[in-house]
C-alpha cells in the first residue's frame, strides 16, 4: 500500500517537474488557444467615462472610439507635417464663401471675400459603407428591437444578448443626426456650446428640439445644415473659420443611425447599462463586443468594414523604416485587440517584458531599467532592452506645460512695465532645463514660444529664439541669473525686497499636486524663486478647489498646461485671446491675458491659410507673448514608447486617433518569443519545499525529547 | 431569539441613517454638486451652462439638506440628500453618475472579491490555527521563541511588499504564475494562487501571534491539566480539548468579517488586476461619484451590522449558557 501511494506521489512529482522544463508559458495570462492568433494586448488603467462620440473627449476614450466611429476626415498616416484627407468623404469638402452686399443680400464667391458673413461646407460621403451588424438595425419588415416591452428584456443582460443583428448603408443624414445630437438636452457634448457659436441655427434647433422625442428630434432641422441627397450635404458656419475642418475629422463628427438613439432610448435598457455609451455603433474597422471596465475590453473586426488599403508613400524614411512594406494592403491587420484591466504600473511592465503586452510606455518607476544616455545625451534602450530587440520611440508631444501669471493680479499682472520685468525675471530665474533633467528623466524640451514642434508656425534653433529668457550660443543658453536680479532691481524688487514697502516680496503658486512625490517639485519651484530673493509660499489645494480659484481669478501663480485638439497655431494662441478670458467669459485664457494688439493680431491669423502671411504673424504674436512673458514658457514634453520587434507599422502620430488599422502583430514571432522568455523555473520551489522540510526536523527531535522525558519521568 | 434579531435589526435603521446623513455631509464638504459636474463633464470647453444642465439631469441641483422654498414636508423631501439616500433603505443604488446601474456593477464585482477572500480567510484559518498550535506545544523552546521572531517579522512588513515581493519572485524570477488579472472559469484559478498564497503569508504573523494568545490561555485551564492527568499526549489534548475550547473566539472573530469580505480588499485588487469591489469606491472617490460612494459606504455599514449579528448568534450556538434577550 506504502508503495503505491509513494510511486504515485513520485509520479505526480516528476510530473511538475516536467512540466517545468517544457515549453509551457504558466505564467501566461491569456487564453493558451489564441496564442497564434492576430490579437494586440493593450490596457486601460481607468475605464472610458464615455463611449458615445457626442460626449468622449478624452485620450483614453479616445483609444477606444477611434477605431470605432468613423468622422469625415483623418490625418494621413505617414506624410508629415499633419496632413487632412478624406475617411468616409468621396473628397475634401467644397467651400464656399458668402458675403453679404449693400441690401443685405447673399452673394456666392469661391474666393476669399473681404467680409464673410458665412461660409458652407459641401461634403459628398462614399456610397457602400455600411455600420457595423448592431440589434438596433435589425430589421424584418420593421425594426425588430425598437418597441421593446419589460418581457422581451427577460435574459437580456449585455448587448450580445441580442439574437438578430442587422446592418444598413451609412448617409448624409447620418452626420446631421450627430450634429444635432451635439446639443441634444440629455447629451452633454463639451462641444455643444462651442458649436452653437459656430453653426449656422444650432442654436436655435437647440431651443426648439428639448423635450422631444426622438423621432421628433430627428424630423426637427437645423436651418444651417441641410441633406441635400443620400451622399451630400452642407454645412454653413458663420464667418469665417477655417479650423472648423479640424473639427469635422474628430469623432464629434462621426455618422450616427438614428435608430441607434431609437433604440437605446427604450426603457429597461439603460438599467441594465446596454446604452449608446458603452456600446457604441459605427462603420469604422472594429467593433466593440465586450465592453466590461471591471475587466477588460475587446475589440474585433468589423465585418462589414469598407474597403480602405495602407497608404502608398509617406515621409522620405518610411521606405527605409519598413512603414511601406504594407503599402496598399486592404486595412485592418490585427483581428482583435483586447484591452485588460490593469490599474498598476509595475505589474504592467513587468507583463511588458514578459512579452505579454506588445508596448509599453515609461514610467517614472522602470525608467532607468528602461532608458540610458549616451555619451552624447541621446536616449537609447538598455541592453536588456535590447537583447529583447524591443524599439525605442520618442516623439515631441503637441502639448505645452507652463507657469502661468494671472494677469490680473496687482503684484505680477498688468501691463506695467514694473510687472512685465518681474515675470521675465522669474522667466529667466525658473530653470527648466534642470527641471526637466531632474524631474522628468529628460523628457521634454524647454519650450521657447507657444508653439510646440510639429505645428505650423514652430521653429527651431536661432529663428525659434525666445530673446528675453535666452541667448543663442550654438544652442539655446538660459541667461544668466545676474540679468533676472537686475530685472528685479529694474522693477524695484532688488534681493527681493519691495522698494516702496520694503517689505520682502512673497508670491503664492496654486497647485493641484499635493501628494508626497510632488513635494520634491514644489520644494524646487521655492528653490528657484529663491534665487532672486523672492519667498515663494505654495498652495497646494485639492484639484476642485484649484478649478475654482482659476475661474474666480484668485490665483497669483499657477501650473498647467495645454494638449492640442488639432495641429494648428490657432489652438495655442487661442489661450491667450483676450475674449477667452477665464474670469469674464470662462474661456480657456487661464491667465486671463489682455493685449489688443495681440488679439487684433490673432483674429487675423486665424483666417489665414498656413504661407508666408500667416508665418509671418506667427511671429508677431509669438514676439507679444515673449516680451510680455504672461507665461513663464515650460516645456513640451516628450513622450517615450517601448514597442516590441512583432508589433509594426508603428509611427508617431500625436494627431490620428485611428491608428491601430494600420498597425501588424506578428503572432508567430511573439509566440515564439514568449516561449523562450517564460520558461518555468521550479528548482528555487523544490529548494524552498526542501529547506522547509529540513526546518521540521528539529521540531521532530524537540518533540521526542519531551515525550521521552515524560516517559522517563513516569 | 426572534425578538432579540428583530429588536437589533431596528436599532439599524438609526444607524444606517447617521451614516447616511455622515457620507453625505463629508463627501459635500470636500465635492460641490459644481465640482462633480466639471469632473464628468471634463476639462476642455465647459461652461456654466453645461454645469447647470448636468446638476438639473442628476438631481444635484437642489438644496443639500433643506428647502427653504418649499413648505412643509418638500422642505426635506425636494432636498439631493432625501432624493439620493430614501432609496438606499430598499437596497435600490440606482445608477452612477456616469450612468451605469450600480446594482448591476455590484454583482459582477462581489464574486472576484469573494474568489480571492473567502479562500484567503480559510486558508489563513487553518494555517495560522495551526501554526500558533505548534508553538504552543513547542512552548518554553527556542521553537516557540523564533516562531515567535518569525511572527513579528512578518507582522511587521507592509503588505505591498509582500504582494510586489511575491509577483517579483513567482511571476517575474520563476515564471509560475501571471503577474495579474483575472480570467472566466476554470481559467481564474491561475490568477488566485498568488493574491491567496501572499494573503495567507502576510497575515501570518498577526494571525499566528492571536491565536498562540488564545491557546496559551486556555493551555493554562484545570480542564488542560486533567486531560494531562488522564494520559493523554501533548497532540491530542491540543488538537482535541483546547481548539474545542478555544473555537468560540475564533468563530465570533471570523464571522464578524464574513459579511465584509464582499467588500474586497483595495490594494490586492489592484496590484492583481482583480475587478472587484476593493477598487470599486475609490475609483468612484476619485471620479467624485456620489452615487457610487454612497451605495458602498451604506452597503458596508449593512453587512457589518450583520456580522456583528451574525456574531451574537454564534455564541448561543457554540456556548448554550449564552441567551440572546
Amino acid at each position: 500500500m506504502f508503495d503505491v501511494n509513494c510511486t504515485r506521489w513520485l509520479v505526480l512529482i516528476n510530473c511538475l517537474l516536467l512540466s517545468g522544463c517544457n515549453d509551457s508559458m504558466l505564467n501566461n495570462p491569456y487564453s493558451a488557444i489564441e496564442h497564434d492568433k492576430s490579437i494586440l494586448y493593450s490596457s486601460f488603467s481607468e475605464r472610458p467615462k464615455h463611449l458615445d462620440p457626442a460626449v468622449s473627449y478624452s485620450s483614453n476614450e479616445y483609444a477606444i472610439i477611434g477605431q470605432i466611429y468613423e468622422p469625415l476626415f483623418q490625418y494621413h498616416y505617414l506624410k508629415r507635417p499633419y496632413q487632412l484627407i478624406p475617411l468616409t468623404a468621396t473628397k475634401m469638402p467644397e467651400i464656399t464663401y458668402l458675403s453679404e452686399d449693400e441690401s443685405g443680400r447673399l452673394l456666392t464667391m469661391r474666393t476669399v471675400p473681404e467680409t464673410v458673413r458665412f461660409t458652407d461646407y459641401l461634403i459628398e460621403i462614399k456610397s457602400g459603407v455600411h455600420y457595423q451588424p448592431h440589434p438596433a438595425l435589425a430589421k424584418m419588415e420593421k425594426y425588430i428591437y425598437h418597441d421593446l416591452e419589460a418581457d422581451d428584456l427577460a435574459g437580456i443582460s449585455t448587448i450580445t444578448d441580442f439574437e438578430k443583428l442587422g446592418t444598413r448603408e451609412m448617409i448624409a443624414e447620418d452626420y446631421v443626426h450627430q450634429i444635432k445630437r451635439l446639443v441634444h438636452p440629455k447629451i452633454h457634448s463639451p462641444i455643444a456650446e462651442l458649436m452653437k457659436q459656430y453653426i449656422v441655427g444650432l442654436d436655435d434647433f437647440s431651443n426648439a428640439a428639448k423635450e422631444k422625442n426622438w423621432l421628433e428630434f430627428r424630423a426637427q432641422n437645423i436651418s444651417g445644415v441641410e441633406v441635400i441627397d443620400k451622399y451630400h450635404f452642407r454645412i454653413r458656419i458663420y464667418g469665417k473659420y477655417p479650423q472648423f475642418i479640424f473639427w469635422l475629422s474628430m469623432p464629434f463628427f462621426s455618422p450616427m443611425p438614428w435608430e441607434a438613439d431609437v433604440f437605446y432610448g427604450q426603457e429597461g435598457l439603460a438599467e441594465r447599462n446596454i446604452s449608446l455609451d458603452w456600446f457604441p455603433i459605427g462603420t469604422g474597422p472594429y467593433m466593440l463586443m465586450e465592453n466590461n471596465p471591471n475587466r477588460q475590453m475587446v475589440l474585433s473586426k468589423n465585418p462589414y468594414f469598407h474597403l480602405e488599403r495602407y497608404p502608398n508613400a509617406g515621409e522620405s524614411h518610411d521606405l527605409a523604416l519598413g512603414l511601406l512594406a504594407d503599402a496598399g494592403k486592404p486595412l485592418p491587420f490585427i483581428d482583435k485587440v483586447i484591452y485588460v484591466l490593469e490599474k498598476e504600473t509595475i505589474p504592467y511592465w513587468n507583463k511588458f517584458l514578459q512579452g505579454y503586452y506588445d508596448a509599453s510606455g515609461v514610467a517614472s518607476d522602470s525608467f532607468d531599467q528602461a532608458i540610458q544616455f549616451t555619451g552624447s545625451g541621446q536616449a537609447a534602450l538598455t541592453p536588456e532592452l535590447q537583447e529583447k530587440e524591443i524599439r525605442l520611440q520618442t516623439a515631441v508631444t503637441t502639448s505645452i506645460s507652463y507657469l502661468g501669471f494671472n494677469m490680473i493680479d496687482s503684484i505680477v499682472g498688468g501691463k506695467s512695465d514694473k510687472a512685465r520685468k518681474l515675470r521675465r525675471a522669474i522667466s529667466i530665474a525658473i530653470d527648466y532645463e534642470e527641471y526637466i533633467s531632474i524631474f522628468m528623466n529628460g523628457r521634454g524640451v524647454p519650450a521657447q514660444g507657444l508653439l510646440p514642434p510639429g505645428i505650423f508656425g514652430f521653429e527651431a534653433d536661432l529663428d525659434g529664439l525666445n530673446p528675453y529668457v535666452y541667448d543663442w550660443n550654438d544652442g539655446y543658453q538660459r541667461k544668466s541669473i545676474d540679468t533676472a536680479k537686475r530685472l528685479m532691481d529694474e522693477a524695484g524688487f532688488k534681493a527681493g525686497i519691495d522698494s516702496s514697502t520694503l517689505e520682502p516680496l512673497v508670491l503664492y503658486l496654486d497647485t493641484s499636486a499635493s501628494g508626497p512625490d510632488d513635494r520634491a517639485r514644489l520644494n524646487w519651484y521655492r528653490k528657484q524663486f529663491s534665487k532672486l530673493g523672492i519667498q515663494l509660499v505654495i498652495r497646494a489645494t485639492d484639484y476642485n478647489r484649484f478649478q475654482q480659484k482659476i475661474r474666480s481669478g484668485n490665483a497669483q501663480l499657477f501650473l498647467w498646461g495645454w494638449n492640442a485638439d488639432y495641429p494648428d497655431p490657432e489652438n495655442f494662441f487661442f489661450l491667450l485671446y483676450g475674449p477667452h478670458s477665464k474670469i469674464k467669459t470662462g474661456g480657456e485664457n487661464a491667465v486671463n491675458y489682455q493685449n489688443d494688439a495681440y488679439d487684433r493680431l490673432f483674429e487675423q491669423m486665424r483666417n489665414l491659410a498656413n504661407g508666408p502671411d500667416r508665418l509671418a504673424k506667427i511671429h508677431q504674436l509669438q514676439e507679444i507673448i515673449r516680451y510680455d512673458a504672461p507665461w513663464v514658457l515650460g516645456f513640451y514634453p516628450k513622450s517615450y514608447s517601448l514597442i516590441h520587434s512583432w508589433y509594426q507599422n508603428l509611427k508617431p502620430h500625436l494627431m490620428a486617433n485611428n491608428k491601430l488599422k494600420y498597425t501588424r502583430i506578428d503572432s508567430v514571432k511573439r509566440n515564439r518569443l514568449r516561449q523562450a522568455w517564460n520558461v518555468p523555473l521550479w528548482w528555487p520551489l523544490m529548494l524552498l519545499i526542501g529547506l522547509l522540510g529540513i526546518l521540521i526536523f528539529p521540531a521532530i527531535i524537540v518533540y521526542r525529547k519531551r515525550k521521552k522525558a515524560v516517559i522517563n519521568a513516569l | 431569539m426572534i425578538q432579540y434579531i428583530f429588536r437589533r435589526l431596528m436599532y439599524t435603521l438609526p444607524l444606517l441613517l447617521g451614516v447616511n446623513i455622515l457620507t453625505f455631509f463629508l463627501f459635500f464638504v470636500v465635492n460641490t454638486p459644481n465640482d462633480m459636474a466639471r469632473m464628468q463633464l471634463g476639462q476642455k470647453h465647459v461652461t456654466e451652462q453645461a454645469v447647470n444642465k448636468w446638476k438639473v439631469e442628476h438631481g444635484y441641483d437642489l438644496p443639500l439638506f433643506l428647502n427653504t422654498e418649499r413648505r412643509s414636508f418638500k422642505q426635506i423631501t425636494e432636498t439631493v440628500f432625501y432624493q439620493k439616500s430614501i432609496k438606499l433603505f430598499a437596497f435600490e443604488f440606482g445608477v452612477s453618475d456616469s450612468g451605469r446601474d450600480i446594482g448591476a456593477d455590484i454583482k459582477q464585482r462581489m464574486w472576484p472579491s469573494l474568489a480571492i477572500a473567502l479562500p484567503s480567510l480559510l486558508l489563513g484559518l487553518l494555517v495560522n490555527i495551526f501554526a500558533a498550535l505548534m508553538m504552543v506545544l513547542f512552548r518554553h523552546s527556542y521553537l516557540e521563541f523564533w516562531g515567535v521572531v518569525a511572527c513579528v517579522v512578518i507582522m511587521s512588513i507592509s503588505a505591498l511588499f509582500y504582494i510586489i515581493g511575491g509577483q517579483f519572485l513567482f511571476s517575474k524570477l520563476l515564471k509560475l504564475v501571471p503577474i495579474s488579472g483575472f480570467g472566466y472559469g476554470i481559467d481564474t484559478l491561475k490568477f488566485l494562487i498568488l493574491p491567496i498564497v501572499i494573503s495567507v503569508v502576510s497575515g501570518l504573523g498577526s494571525g499566528g501571534r492571536w491565536y498562540r494568545a488564545l491557546f496559551i490561555e486556555e493551555v493554562e485551564k484545570d480542564y488542560v491539566v486533567t486531560a494531562r492527568a488522564k494520559g493523554l499526549s501533548e497532540t491530542q489534548t491540543l488538537f482535541r480539548h483546547v481548539l474545542g475550547n478555544a473555537m468560540i473566539p475564533i468563530l465570533t472573530g471570523v464571522v464578524v468579517v464574513l459579511p465584509l469580505l464582499f467588500m474586497g480588499s483595495l490594494i490586492m485588487e489592484s496590484f492583481f488586476s482583480i475587478p472587484g469591489l476593493g477598487s470599486y469606491t475609490i475609483d468612484a472617490i476619485n471620479r467624485q461619484d456620489f452615487a457610487i460612494v454612497r451605495s458602498m459606504v451604506f452597503l458596508g455599514s449593512v453587512l457589518y451590522v450583520i456580522g456583528l449579528l451574525l456574531t451574537d448568534i454564534c455564541y448561543t450556538l457554540v456556548d448554550p449558557r449564552v441567551k440572546l434577550l
